[in-house]
């Protein structure tokens, strides 16, 4: 369906990041927001702030960040297309919400302008040390989505893409922008409400008394009763049968959690998105994500200018990991090149798919800043010969 | 002399909560001389004299004995993570705003890991109705100390007896903000009834706060006996008061428990005040989240 104009502020834009990740957010429809303010990300809910009420949105300041994403998942129930923003501190926090929005099968956004860490770190410089936890930062078994925005356009696009993914295969998605894309200003484009396509809330048809929360008939992805319509179901934390009951059985929980899984490992293929760039062949692959793939940009014409045959693959959408892709350039390039403003996270997953096939070299910052292209660029010469 | 064999009761006759509880998870899990079931029973008894849409009615728990009763009442029901069912609450009222939406808990969840979501729900006065099922301890996990074990009571953690103060709810949630505040025993099966009812028909963060029996930790620790010995002490040390100043109503072990509406005032609700002062500002600018909620495509 089209979206609600609304939200839609059309037209071209000089912002960034944070605001048009707001503005995005809004052009997908999000009608509640809550969140507890962290630098670098505060500016993403003053956006909203500012606008909700013009919009029909709600935004509540929260008191602290479990809370505000445990109401995220409580305004999901209701249908209302809901997020909350936050950075490394308050996305540890939100953890504990992110697996019970994962068990209940709830769709959301979780927005994470990543700054340095550990802990407290370096508030307002960048960092991208949140993609493991991202991916892992709740308890369990889960699957859900992250993508990362390089710039403040696809800020807001990806706020789109994340909604429509989030009702879709109806898991939180998560937005690992970080510090640089959230405070870089540029021109952003928002187009007309009628050019936005949105994917509405899967709501079942089957009448109350038939219809049982979590049964899937053949799908992966189970359909949606909201509060107050009249279904009088129920969700739970626990794993739970077809019911919504708790089932504190190892079929239960192999049945629940397997399911979880499988939705994005079976989609994989339609979920996982990234820009890759002149690796035919290439003797060396960068694989970058966020402001580091710009930076990269940089390093590639250095190494280029050497003579080096270098290739690129950006990853827009981080998690599902492009395994198979990564797979297949391994076994035709020499090695790959993972630069990423953390100590060597991503290149683990780069590291895994490759599987010995070729080099895979991590080119580690602690965080505060961007690399300096010319430390990439050393590292791709270096893979090359 | 013959003794007719009695009606097999449970074939003929049905409960009368049945049509508001989920029979087919029935039996539950509460220990026998537990007092949740008595409130489940109350608040049930409470909707159906209400005479609410019970399909505008949600009911969200946490984690404990008491966070199960979300589980078994027949309504949209929640059971969320371990102190969070009241900003999960605060989602659902939100972001459907003609729902109505309650959370039945227990004292460690509410007060204990979730007391800081207590203080600030109250203080915002967000329209919720708080049902705490106080049994002076963890049941769950074994019957640890908690936020409102009275001192020198003995608990799993506190082998010794207690040494921390406990809180005293009524006085904390009158403190921080409720418009309606009130506290019974499980006992007073009549009384809480009644007083969830005129709490249904409040707005506002309205807190009834149910002093219940844990007869299988709290009682066999403290050596206090079962949860009829427990009645009788309710009945002996209870003392209704309404209009109580709630700084009165803490709790000593095995001392006198001051129940009754203490609190039962009008406050402007959150929602109220949001669009009072966005009216105020913003004039027709102003668009509010539509009743049936925000769900894209409406309602």
């Amino acid at each position: 369906m089209k979206t609600d104009p609304k939200g839609v502020l059309t037209g071209s834009h000089y912002l960034d990041g944070d605001f048009a990740c707001g503005e995005g957010a809004m052009a997908a429809g999000c009608r509640f927001v809550a969140g507890y303010p962290i630098t670098p990300s505060t500016e993403v809910v003053e956006r909203i702030a500012n606008r909700f009420p013009l919009v029909g949105g709600t935004f509540i300041q929260m008191e602290d960040e479990l809370a505000s994403m445990a109401a995220v998942v409580g305004a999901s129930w209701t249908g209302t297309k809901s997020m909350t923003v936050t950075s490394g501190p308050g996305f540890s926090l939100m953890m504990e919400n992110i697996g019970l929005a994962a068990m209940m099968e709830t769709p959301c956004v979780v927005v994470d302008v990543q700054r340095a860490g550990p802990s407290t770190g370096l508030p307002t410089m960048v960092g991208q040390g949140d993609v493991m936890q991202a991916r892992w930062g709740s308890h369990g078994d889960y699957e859900l989505i992250a993508m990362s925005p390089q710039s403040p356009q696809e800020s807001f696009d990806l706020m789109i893409d994340a909604f429509n993914l989030s009702e879709e295969y109806r898991v939180p998605v998560i937005i690992l922008m970080d510090e640089c894309v959230g405070h870089m200003t540029e021109k952003v484009v928002i187009p007309p409400a009628d050019e936005i396509e949105v994917t509405p809330r899967r709501l079942t048809e089957v009448a109350p008394d038939d219809f049982l929360p979590y049964q899937i008939n053949g799908q992966l992805v189970p359909e949606f009763a909201r509060a107050g319509d009249g279904y009088r179901f129920h969700t739970t934390g626990l794993t739970h049968d077809e019911r919504g009951y708790p089932g504190m059985s190892v079929e239960a929980q192999d049945a629940n959690v397997s399911r979880l899984v499988d939705k994005i490992r079976v989609n994989a293929g339609d979920i996982v998105r990234f820009d890759e760039a002149d690796t035919e062949g290439a003797d060396v692959v960068v694989v970058t994500y966020g402001i580091t793939a710009r930076v990269s940009r940089a390093a590639i014409d250095i190494a280029r200018g050497e003579g080096v045959d270098v290739g690129s693959v950006r990853l827009v959408v981080v998690w599902p990991f492009p395994e198979q892709r990564i797979r297949e350039l391994a076994a035709s390039v020499k090695g790959f090149v993972v630069p990423e403003i953390n100590l060597g996270q991503l290149v683990l997953e780069v590291e895994r798919c490759v599987a010995g096939q070729a080099v895979v070299r991590s080119v580690p910052h602690s965080g505060g800043a961007v690399h300096d292209p010319q430390t990439i660029a050393a590292a791709i010469v270096e893979v090359a010969r | 002399m013959t003794v007719e064999a009695r009606p097999d009761y449970a074939e003929t006759v049905e409960h009368p909560m049945t049509p508001f509880l989920r029979m087919d998870r029935i039996p539950h899990v509460w220990c026998p001389g537990c007092g949740i079931g008595t409130v489940v029973r109350c608040f049930a008894s409470a909707l159906e004299k209400s005479g609410i849409d019970l399909d505008k009615v949600s009911v969200v728990s946490g984690i404990g004995c008491a966070g199960r009763t979300a589980g078994y009442l027949k309504l949209d029901g929640f059971h969320t993570a371990h102190g969070r069912a009241i900003p999960f609450a605060t989602g659902l009222k939100l972001g459907r705003p003609e729902l109505t939406v309650t959370v039945l808990s227990g004292d460690g969840d509410l007060v204990g890991i979730g007391g800081n979501h207590f203080i600030h729900a109250a203080r915002r006065n967000l329209d919720l109705l708080v049902v705490l099922i106080n049994n002076f301890t963890y049941g769950m996990t074994g019957g640890q100390n908690g936020p409102t074990t009275p001192l020198s009571a003995r608990s799993s953690t506190m082998p010794f007896g207690n040494f921390e103060t406990p809180f005293n709810l009524p006085h904390l949630a009158a403190s921080s903000g409720a418009p309606y505040v009130a506290r019974w025993t499980s006992l007073h099966v009549r009384r809480l009834t009644w007083s969830i009812e005129e709490a249904l028909e409040r707005k506002g963060f309205r807190f009834i706060e149910v002093v219940a029996p844990c007869p299988v930790l709290y009682l066999r620790l403290n050596k206090l006996g079962d949860g009829v010995q427990r009645m009788r002490y309710y009945h002996d040390e209870a003392e209704i008061r309404n209009g109580a100043d709630p700084g009165d109503a803490a709790i000593d072990f095995q001392g006198k428990i001051l129940c009754g509406v203490f609190v039962d005032e009008e406050r402007p609700t959150y929602q109220e005040l949001m669009d009072e002062h966005y009216g105020n500002v913003l004039g027709d600018d102003y668009v509010p989240m539509p009743l049936e909620g925000g769900m894209l495509g409406g309602g």
